[in-house]
């Protein structure tokens, strides 16, 4: 056993090497790859250029309405003349910075409760666990939809009531995690040379089940747009004229028959942008996963 | 006995030349396919099995035993391991080169084996009488019986019973009518010393001990009568007063079916107590073959002989145990030659360059091995 | 029992004081402030927290879930009124679910690594991944628009008179009341909603059949049984999957969850009239005692089917006691 890792990067340099060996020997792993940093490059892009790298200006009404698709247009103009790749694109950065916010308060809360309960045991183990398990015991969507009815409908408030269904699961692994770093010696050797807990929390504890719950909010991010877009399917989320993924769906549902592209379009770039997030965290996880690594190494 | 001939696949064509050979392996090789690398675990192996013995495998862990007795009856982990060579005869068939379909046929009534862990043998879910039925229609169906009816014997009064009085956590009263098992599954029960088989019979295999769920392994096997019995160290998970109840059942079991087994151990005390023949494996081939007797007074390979050396033995206990110096081969890389010679004290030239082969140097005691040749 | 008390203290906690003016909220943006005080002293609203948790959970019990400020109905009529078209819609996709799942998950696990594997769990990956929206609409628009054989909207055609009420579910009145063009056209009507739920969800059975089908080919008695003289199909189907079952029934209760979800957004697509399709038109009316109503009622139902789950593992499972 390595004796303890400082807090630098998530993954030290032989890990990170393993952990690409795995991804590289995957081609789903890598598609999921190649998916999520598209993503994440056009989000950033588009916030950056302020729209300007998409085609059209996502908000321009026209009056080249409803058309088929065509080469100015591949796919095709909705009900107010306005492009319906560039809305599509242009949801990006909105979806982005919900799943990022959600996933990382989530984390945060789930890793400073899931250790706490870990490390300290006890009473405060036993309180933490147990709202754990009643907040899981919440189907995800209807506990974020009550949140949020009762919030008001917006972007925001979605990513309140999303952070509640997402922190247990956290809060789980961070406990199971840390359980099992506790009992190895090198904590026990920092607690006897008199270092005080928050010290070992933080420069022993976390940093050693950081990886592991990184793997899992790979996966997450998918979930969470996923989650989002439902919400702002049935209304509670982004509201209009907001480019959204869940909410051009539900723009264009009444198109379907017609213009099935307007509908399709962008609830296809949810199912893809999912995929691509749950392809790579599971590829993450299997290379975690010291059972399918010491294949590897 | 005689019974034991009615089934087809037991014994029944018997390939001419091989004297009474039931069983007759040559040259199997068997390798490993490992993220390290391509490993040998079986490197060359011939072996006459004769009718009605008992011949004991021995050996240190990692000697290729278990793979050798996985591999006559066809249940290796394919891929990793693949036969590369070799072939083994039983039944008139060359059983490396047999389709699976036919293979399945051959097992059991054919060939049958029996593991280590005898608790993790029997399926957790089903009751011993059910695996035992299981057993006895697989085995009917062979010869064209008519099978005895669903896989489940119905209706099942005890089990429901039992369902029932754990869900409410208390104890019902037990029902009278007790589940129907087959007669003839409750018979083998009796046969391997189980003084109350009904009771037993609709018993769930995590109810059972060790010392019991072995008996009714070997029940199972003295219900499909198969022609050779391949058992995998299958004392070594008991304690010892258990294990010699269940050695004496083994050979029971031959004296009634006429099987020949062959018995993986690497307890030599073990072996020596119920083997005819013992075979001496080492790195994936066999070094020395012989009667049991002639192979415990008169060991030929320096391996045996050390092997012999590092065990206690009974009337002798002022002897010194010694035990063999050095590793066992990591058989990725083995050594040249002899792959003994690194760890031999009689090692010579020739050792380190020459391969030895099985030779005859006695009536029936085959040493593999330059000293002798 | 903790669980549900927890439970019920969350929706408590949501439905009065994460809500800004519960009074308000309850009473409907369009009433009067008379209207409004009238209700938060029926509601004792203005009482402390933990009295108005007992007036709270006393509702629950003796069934009074508030009054919708749009329909001026109690919910719980309301509920039970749409309850029995998502149970059949529900029990529909849950067969589809077990039809479609278990199978792949076994193909899977003897493919171990293979082609088969891989396909298997792209699909599942992508089930999983995809919004229950995007199935619909593509069903709808492939098998209802292009195809043209399936009906679009709702449990029943229009110019039919529903059968005789017993059950509520269309399908079982019809089946009832040997009302056989009712039946045709009800069953007729549920295949799209349902295979589009159930899409969605088949993943969470695939991958735990899958996984626990490969622990369990490592089990000794899968080695036994071969060494027996059973035939492949005996012992992956008596043994193996007989095993592998009893970790599968533990994502009974997430199966439920996930597949609820689903009824808000499939419902509301295939204007299915169950709980679903009603909690979107509460959302859409800003009705919050109704959204609280479904909300404690998915709870409710996958709490019980977790501990449905629990019993139906001690079923399965000879070696546990409960």
């Amino acid at each position: 056993m390595a004796s303890t890792r400082k807090f630098q990067l998530p993954f030290d340099r032989n890990e990170a090497a393993i952990t690409w060996r795995v991804v590289k020997s995957s081609p789903m792993t890598l598609a999921g790859a190649v998916i999520a940093v598209a993503f994440v490059a056009l989000a950033i892009a588009d916030v950056v250029t302020r729209d300007a790298i998409l085609p059209y200006n996502p908000y321009a009404l026209t009056t080249q309405l409803l058309r088929p698709p065509s080469l100015a247009h591949p796919l095709g103009t909705d009900d107010l003349g306005r492009d319906v790749l560039s809305r599509v694109l242009a949801a990006a950065p909105i979806d982005a910075e919900v799943a990022f916010s959600v996933v990382g308060v989530a984390m945060a809360l789930g890793l400073l409760t899931g250790g706490l309960a870990g490390y300290r045991g006890g009473l405060t183990e036993e309180v933490i666990m147990r709202v754990t398990d009643i907040f899981l015991s919440f189907p995800g969507i209807v506990l974020a939809l009550a949140i949020v009815a009762a919030l008001g409908p917006s972007t925001l408030h979605s990513i309140f009531a999303l952070v509640p269904v997402w922190w247990p699961t956290y809060t789980r692994l961070a406990r199971a995690e840390t359980l099992s770093v506790k009992s190895q010696q090198f904590i026990d050797s920092s607690r006897a040379v008199g270092q005080r807990p928050s010290y070992i929390i933080g420069h022993h504890i976390f940093p050693n089940i950081f990886p592991t719950l990184l793997v899992y909010a790979t996966l997450d991010i998918g979930n969470v747009i996923l989650t989002y877009s439902i919400l702002s399917f049935i209304g509670l989320g982004a509201q209009v004229p907001t480019p959204e993924w869940g909410l051009l769906t539900v723009q264009g549902e009444s198109y379907l028959r017609s213009y099935p592209w307007i509908p399709i379009a962008p609830a296809l770039a949810i199912l893809v942008v999912a995929v691509g997030f749950s392809l790579l965290g599971d590829g993450l996880r299997d290379a975690l996963d010291p059972r399918v690594r010491g294949t590897f190494g | 006995m005689g019974e034991a001939k009615t089934l087809p696949a037991a014994g029944g064509g018997e390939a001419v030349g091989f004297g009474d050979a039931v069983l007759t392996i040559k040259g199997l090789v068997v390798k490993y396919n490992t993220f390290r690398g391509e490993l040998t675990a079986l490197g060359g192996v011939d072996l006459n099995v004769r009718r009605s013995r008992i011949i004991a495998i021995v050996g240190e862990s990692g000697c290729g035993k278990s793979t050798l007795g996985l591999s006559i009856i066809r249940l290796l982990p394919v891929p990793p391991a693949r036969v590369a060579g070799g072939e083994i005869h039983f039944a008139g068939k060359n059983l490396v080169e047999l389709p699976e379909s036919q293979m399945t046929r051959l097992r059991g009534t054919g060939l049958s084996m029996i593991f280590q862990e005898p608790l993790s043998s029997l399926d957790p879910v089903y009751t011993v009488g059910d695996q035992l039925a299981e057993t006895i229609r697989v085995r009917d169906e062979r010869v064209g019986k008519p099978s005895y009816g669903p896989f489940r014997v119905a209706p099942a009064p005890e089990e429901s019973h039992r369902t029932a009085s754990r869900l409410l956590g208390a104890r019902l009263p037990r029902p009278r009518a007790s589940r129907k098992y087959p007669d003839e599954a409750i018979k083998a029960l009796r046969e391997v010393q189980i003084s109350d088989p009904e009771l037993v019979a609709a018993k769930y295999p995590h109810e059972l001990s060790g010392g019991m769920a072995q008996r009714v392994m070997i029940a199972t096997a003295l219900l499909e009568k198969p022609s050779i019995l391949i058992a995998d160290e299958p004392t070594s998970a008991l304690d010892v007063t258990t294990q010699a109840q269940v050695l004496e059942l083994m050979r029971e079991l031959r004296d009634e079916i006429g099987a020949s087994v062959l018995f993986i151990t690497h307890d030599l005390a073990v072996a020596a107590q119920i083997a005819d023949e013992v075979v001496v494996m080492y790195a994936g081939e066999i070094v020395e073959h012989a009667e049991a007797g002639q192979l415990f007074s008169n060991p030929m390979h320096p391996y045996t002989e050390g092997l012999l050396q590092s065990f206690p033995r009974k009337f002798k206990d002022e002897e010194k145990l010694k035990a063999i110096p050095g590793d066992v081969p990591d058989l990725r890389f083995p050594p040249s030659g002899c792959k003994f010679h690194p760890r031999c004290t009689y090692a010579f030239d020739r050792c380190r360059v020459e391969l030895p082969l099985a030779k005859e140097v006695s009536p029936g005691h085959r040493v593999a091995c330059f000293l002798r040749q | 029992m903790p669980t549900l008390l927890g439970v019920t203290l969350i929706t408590f906690l949501i439905s009065r004081v994460i809500v800004p003016d519960p009074a308000r909220t309850w009473a409907g943006f369009r009433a009067t402030p008379a209207a409004v005080a009238a209700l938060a002293a029926r509601y004792h609203l203005n009482a402390p927290l933990y009295i108005q948790y007992f007036y709270y959970m006393g509702g629950l019990i003796t069934g009074h879930w508030g009054v919708s400020p749009t329909s001026g109905r109690p919910v719980l009529s309301q509920i039970s009124q749409y309850f029995p078209a998502t149970v059949e819609l529900a029990i529909a996709a849950i067969v589809i679910t077990i039809i479609v799942g278990i199978p792949l998950g076994v193909v899977s696990a003897l493919h171990h690594n293979g082609k088969y594997d891989h396909g298997i769990r792209f699909l599942y990956l992508a089930g999983f991944s995809s919004p229950p929206f995007f199935v619909a609409l593509v069903i709808i628009l492939v098998f209802g628009y292009v195809l043209n054989i399936f009906p679009t909207q709702g449990e029943l055609s229009s110019n039919l008179a529903p059968p005789a009420h017993i059950t509520g579910m269309y399908i079982v009145d019809s089946l009832l009341t040997g009302n056989w063009t009712d039946f045709v056209n009800s069953v007729w009507h549920i295949v799209m909603p349902a295979t589009a739920l159930a899409l969605t969800v088949f993943g969470i059975v695939t991958r735990i059949t899958r996984s626990s089908m490969l622990e369990v080919f490592q089990k000794d008695f899968v080695r036994a049984s071969y060494a027996k003289g059973l035939a492949q199909r005996a012992v992956v189907y008596r043994h193996a999957l007989r095993n592998a079952l009893i970790p599968t029934t533990t994502v009974l209760g997430l199966l439920l969850g996930a597949l609820l979800s689903g009824t808000i957004v499939v419902e509301s697509i295939f204007l299915w009239p169950g709980i679903g399709y009603f909690a979107l038109q509460s959302i859409e009316n800003l009705d919050f005692p109704s959204i609280m109503g479904v909300t404690v009622l998915f709870t409710l139902s996958v709490v019980i089917a977790n501990l449905l789950a629990d019993v139906l593992y001690a079923v399965l499972d000879p070696r546990i006691k409960i």
